[in-house]
């Protein structure tokens, strides 16, 4: 047990580890200091200096979330002084912060719009700063909104994206009064290696960075008798969505989900994880395709290893960053643009609708898909394959907008088709729930036999280690498959984009031997993504996660290759894997960026 | 934008492609280029492994460090407090006028740049200003225009 | 102009050539007596601070690690300083002395001195210097080298951790504190950084003993201390004086005859009026309480020509410059006091609006993540409580 040291919070004695912060050991005593520039998941900044406290006999206030407890600490979190001074950085951060709360798209939903109400800010603050400055709104990005104007320079935004994803597209440029956040000469988001995740977004604390919203095109399309709108749900929606409605992290909100979507007026309420089992199916068969080609064919020009392709924020930083591995990213699109091109094609024609006359909305926990959606790769079926993507967030947005009380909703079902899945689909919403989905079905396929696991449930890749390995032997196989007998298939699962940098590092440098690679962009994989309820955090995802799995293993149908409804759009549409249908709907191409 | 790309490359071998040289390097090419462009900052980039808004963040928060393209002559008067008291706003007026632009800009011959700089550290002989890297003091009007003519005309004479 | 009586010493700036022997003599002995020597000389940083060199040197020899640092901080920006400028120039064996001692005590083989950009001018003699200097090291079989680090316009690299950012390729952002840089300072690792006087100071102590160091000075602020003057003074320059010299002696030395207030240690540092100048004394005893102030070395005198709202508006436009602007206090609160004057000398806000000004200033003192922002408050508070009427008409 390492070193405890005592001190006193509020006059209230405490014992905390060695290296514990004074915010740390505050909650101890259930005392809650405000922050702003502090988030769970980022380094420490201690610069936003909203959480100071009063250290008795110091000459100066401490600020709570950086300083290390010392033995005999006498801490005041409430003081006079502290108060003073804390309403004072307040009314500072609200007069270079263009507080037109009432439109904003934050409103009610903002850290210092919180505390500003808290600490009882008023007419009587400090002159008002925004006149004095030359501040941009950069809307050309599909997926991020960033509104200087409404920046409080907390950095939360640059420490993510430089530690958490290792992107580094945003920056602190100038100093002084011109201080401000940056992408590199100040370009638009979109024209830099941004990779759209959105996780500055999620740890945004005023309406700097916003999701853009399609909220009102999507009304347009729902009122309008013409349009059969379509809508489809990703995994990890259902697991977070109930949060914005006051409910516990973790609940599975499934039922309610499809009941609101029914009430807003979509026209068929359908499911990614179908097209998530879908994905498996053709990204399977090109992994075993590829260990084919290269083990037994011994064709040099097969890529190995393979990665994952679900992830827009992972495809467009592997764009960026590793361009000379493109063909390493599975072809096969994500279940977003798979739905999409289905939906427009296979689903029209099934349910009789003019393709021209179906808008198909997907309901994402992700900024990045905004932007997938709108690559122009993405038109396979004639038309844009789907046309608007919204975050979890703007959903529960428009199911207050349209007065459902979500968490007396009674539970619905999906339509169908498109509307089953496996708990194969489910577990995409987690990191390394795409390598396990696939895994159940590949090891299948050779072997035929199922995976060696428990329940079906392979934990070697489950788990929120940033890089995780396992190593499956295939054992039994099938005549076919034979020359993958005893073969040691390798896997290596990483998410947040920080660890998929790490990944790529050890693959390019020849460290590593993987066949078969799963990145998310986001920390957690989906189930944290730029779109989720706010705050996110390392708890919440967890607790997300354990619900993710929960709904898998209470699923009839665990294994993406059992799902009827895949079953039946291979017999009568698609035919069989890699076919050539398949391949013009949901296969795609990459494009080359620029690392810097 | 070749001449650029090769003198990022020397400097970096010059003084290794570590971040921690990110300074050296950055001054190297503010030495012959002038400035710090768009191209040469992503070629830093390129060679320090860096993102390119970070060089960029951190070439801004530096006065030196200019990012726009400047004058062969580079004059910075300063403007603090014992340089204020000596007159500098003279200097300044003369230097506008000798040189017909504002603070800020750079003469249509691109021969001088004209900038307001703080503190110079020749507080006990002000006012003061540095022309390019070295400082002049106890200026007067007079005996500022002359810096700027002396220039003039060495500049004709070798043109 | 007739020069005033003046007690000036001459102890840093006197050419001393023995490089070798004061050398020589300090590896040879013991090197926990070279450092209680230091300790015993009460010598303390005079950069501003004053925190005890011996004890910083000590505290960084005791740090567990690979690899250790000795900078010295050139990146003299302080409004009306010139002092380390003027010892780089004249005697920068004596820096580069003890900053080879110093290494050798904490064992660190490099050494840097972090100039400020726009001393740039000066390297070319003291790149000569150093090299006499690694010769001279050289002969003794020592190692320790110096470079030069360049910096490139920013006051706020003065700040040591702010020194180590810029110097590891980034913005010199102060960093948060603990961890100091006797366990983590450059690279992280311990690093001892003194001002460019405070080795100088050094050299005379390792020469001629603590005590007679200690015998210069007040009891608590012994030695002497390299004083810049400016502003309105027949006489600006460089001074080498005791520590507790009072202000009425100084400006009776310095003034024109016609003082009306006196800014001691720069932008950052207090602005005495006139009425107050045999109250106070100079040096580092009691800090900011009590009648002593501590200072950098800038004395800046104002004669009753000068509006003090017009000193007081350029060094608040310094600072809302030259803040590195991440933390709020600092950023922010400099921009609102700088237009809350404005505000109020036009009358667009009352002239209540100072206090809640002097209350802002307050908050940065207490609450800023640096030096730069907590003594920002410094000037404004005793410009405004001292000169009121000049801030309103």
């Amino acid at each position: 047990m390492s070193e405890m040291i005592n001190l006193t919070i509020d006059n209230v004695p405490v014992s905390v580890e060695k290296g514990t912060t004074i915010l740390e050991a505050a909650k101890k005593v259930n005392v809650k200091i405000p922050t702003l520039c502090y988030h769970q998941d980022l380094c420490v900044a201690g610069n936003c200096r909203v959480c100071v406290v009063e250290q008795t006999g110091s000459d100066r206030l401490l600020p709570s979330c950086a300083m290390p407890v010392s033995e005999g600490m006498d801490i005041q979190t409430n003081s006079l002084q502290v108060r003073t001074a804390r309403k004072h950085v307040i009314e500072l951060l609200v007069s270079e912060h263009r507080a037109d709360c009432t439109r904003c798209y934050k409103n009610g939903k903002c850290e210092l719009q919180e505390l500003a109400s808290e600490y009882i800010i008023d007419e009587e603050g400090f002159i008002d700063l925004l006149p004095y400055k030359n501040y941009t709104i950069d809307h050309y990005s599909p997926s991020i909104i960033k509104d200087d104007s409404k920046c409080i320079r907390c950095q939360r935004c640059v420490r993510t994206c430089a530690e958490l994803q290792k992107i580094g597209a945003l920056t602190v440029a100038y100093k002084g009064k011109d201080m401000k956040i940056s992408t590199f000469f100040e370009k638009p988001m979109f024209e830099v290696v941004c990779t759209n995740c959105g996780q500055c977004v999620n740890r945004c604390p005023t309406g700097a960075l916003t999701e853009k919203t399609y909220i009102d095109r999507v009304w347009d399309v729902l009122n309008d008798p013409e349009i059969h709108v379509v809508v489809q749900t990703a995994p990890a929606v259902r697991v977070a969505l109930g949060e914005d409605f006051g409910m516990e992290p973790g609940e599975i909100v499934t039922g309610k989900l499809a009941a609101a979507l029914r009430r807003l007026g979509f026209d068929s309420v359908l499911d990614t994880d179908f097209s998530a089992d879908l994905t498996i199916i053709e990204e399977g068969h090109e992994l075993l395709s590829r260990l084919k080609g290269a083990l037994k064919d011994k064709n040099p020009n097969v890529k190995l290893p393979l990665t994952t392709s679900c992830s827009p924020g992972w495809v467009k930083f592997i764009e960026h960053a590793f361009p000379e591995y493109l063909g390493n990213v599975s072809t096969a699109k994500s279940p977003q643009q798979m739905f999409g091109a289905l939906a427009k094609t296979f689903y029209a024609k099934k349910i009789d609708v003019d393709p021209s006359k179906m808008v198909c909305v997907s309901i994402m926990p992700c900024t990045a898909k905004k932007y997938e959606a709108d690559r122009p790769e993405m038109r396979s079926s004639g038309y844009k394959d789907v046309d608007f993507v919204l975050t979890t967030r703007e959903l529960a947005l428009m199911i207050r907008q349209a007065g459902i009380d979500f968490s007396s909703l009674p539970d619905d079902d999906y339509d169908s088709i498109m509307g089953e899945s496996s708990g194969a689909g489910v577990i995409f919403g987690a990191t390394g729930g795409v390598m396990e989905a696939a895994l159940r079905t590949a090891y299948e396929i050779v072997t035929g036999r199922e995976v060696p696991f428990r329940n079906l449930d392979i934990t070697p890749v489950r788990g929120m280690e940033g890089v995780r390995e396992a190593v499956i032997k295939i054992e039994g196989t099938l005549p076919e498959w034979n020359f993958l007998e005893g073969v040691e298939l390798k896997c290596c699962v990483a998410h947040g984009l920080s660890n998929a940098k790490k990944v790529m590092d050890a693959v390019k440098a020849g460290k590593v031997n993987y066949h078969f690679i799963e990145i998310m962009a986001c920390p957690g994989g989906c189930l944290g993504g730029g779109g989720q309820p706010i705050p996110t955090n390392e708890e919440i995802r967890k607790k997300r996660a354990a619900a993710i799995y929960r709904e898998d293993k209470n699923k009839p149908i665990r294994k993406s290759h059992e799902n009827p409804e895949i079953i039946q759009l291979y017999k009568e549409f698609l035919h069989e894997p890699l076919s050539e249908i398949s391949h013009k709907l949901l296969h795609t191409h990459y494009r080359r960026r620029n690392r810097y | 934008m070749e001449d650029v790309k090769q003198k990022v490359k020397e400097l970096s071998l010059k003084y290794g492609r570590a971040e921690e040289n990110l300074l050296p390097i950055l001054q190297g090419i503010v030495e012959t280029e002038g400035y710090i462009s768009e191209e040469a900052m992503v070629e830093v980039a390129r060679e320090l492994d860096i993102s390119a808004a970070h060089v960029y963040g951190t070439t801004t928060f530096y006065s030196f460090l200019d990012t726009r393209p400047k004058g062969k002559y580079v004059i910075r008067v300063c403007k603090t407090i014992s340089c204020m008291m000596k007159g500098k706003n003279e200097i300044i007026r003369e230097l506008e006028n000798v040189l017909r632009i504002k603070l800020g800009e750079t003469t249509h011959d691109g021969l001088f740049t004209l900038r307001e700089t703080n503190c110079l550290g020749q507080c006990h002989k002000g006012p003061a200003i540095l022309l390019n890297d070295v400082p002049y003091t106890d200026l007067t009007p007079t005996k500022i225009r002359k810096i700027v003519n002396d220039i003039r005309k060495k500049e004709n004479v070798s043109n | 102009m007739q020069q005033k009586k003046l007690k000036r010493l001459d102890l840093i700036f006197k050419d001393e050539n023995d490089v070798a022997d004061i050398l020589q003599k300090t590896y040879s002995r013991p090197i926990e007596k070279v450092i209680n020597d230091l300790i015993a000389s009460g010598l303390t940083g005079r950069g501003g601070a004053g925190f005890p060199t011996g004890l910083k040197w000590k505290l960084t020899a005791e740090a567990e690690s690979d690899e250790k640092f000795v900078i010295c901080n050139a990146d003299e920006g302080e409004p009306g300083t010139f002092k380390d400028r003027e010892i780089l120039t004249r005697v920068p064996y004596k820096v580069l002395t003890g900053m080879a001692v110093c290494g050798k005590f904490i064992g660190a083989k490099q050494g840097f001195i972090y100039l400020r950009g726009e001393y740039k001018f000066l390297i070319p003699q003291l790149t000569v210097e150093i090299e006499k200097f690694h010769k001279i090291l050289d002969e003794m079989g020592c190692s320790f080298r110096v470079e030069i680090f360049k910096g490139s316009g920013a006051y706020i690299c003065g700040e040591e951790s702010a020194l180590f950012e810029s110097m590891e390729g980034k913005r010199g952002e102060p960093r948060n504190k603990p961890p100091f840089p006797t366990t983590y300072g450059y690279k992280g690792k311990p690093t001892v950084i003194n001002n460019v006087e405070t080795l100088a100071h050094t050299y005379s102590i390792f020469k001629y003993g603590p005590d007679k160091f200690r015998d210069l000075g007040v009891q608590n602020s012994p030695g002497s201390k390299v004083f810049s003057v400016s502003g309105d003074t027949p006489i600006p320059g460089i001074y080498e004086l005791e520590f507790g010299m009072s202000l009425h002696k100084f400006v009776d030395d310095f003034g024109d005859g016609d003082s009306k207030a006196v800014q001691v240690g720069g932008a950052a540092g207090f602005c005495v009026p006139r009425k107050k100048f045999d109250k106070i004394t100079i040096g580092y005893k009691g800090k900011l309480s009590g009648n002593s102030l501590p200072t950098g070395g800038s004395m800046m005198i104002f004669n009753s020509s000068r509006s003090m709202y017009n000193v007081l508006h350029n060094y608040l436009d310094f600072f809302v410059e030259e803040s590195c602007g991440q933390c709020t206090p600092c950023r922010v609160g400099t921009q609102q006091l700088l237009l809350g004057i404005e505000a109020v000398k036009k009358g667009e806000k009352p002239s209540s609006y100072l206090d809640k000004l002097l209350k802002l200033a307050e908050t940065m003192r207490l609450t800023a993540k640096c030096g730069l922002g907590q003594s920002v408050a410094n000037s404004f508070e005793s410009i405004v409580e001292n000169f009121r009427e000049e801030m309103i008409y």
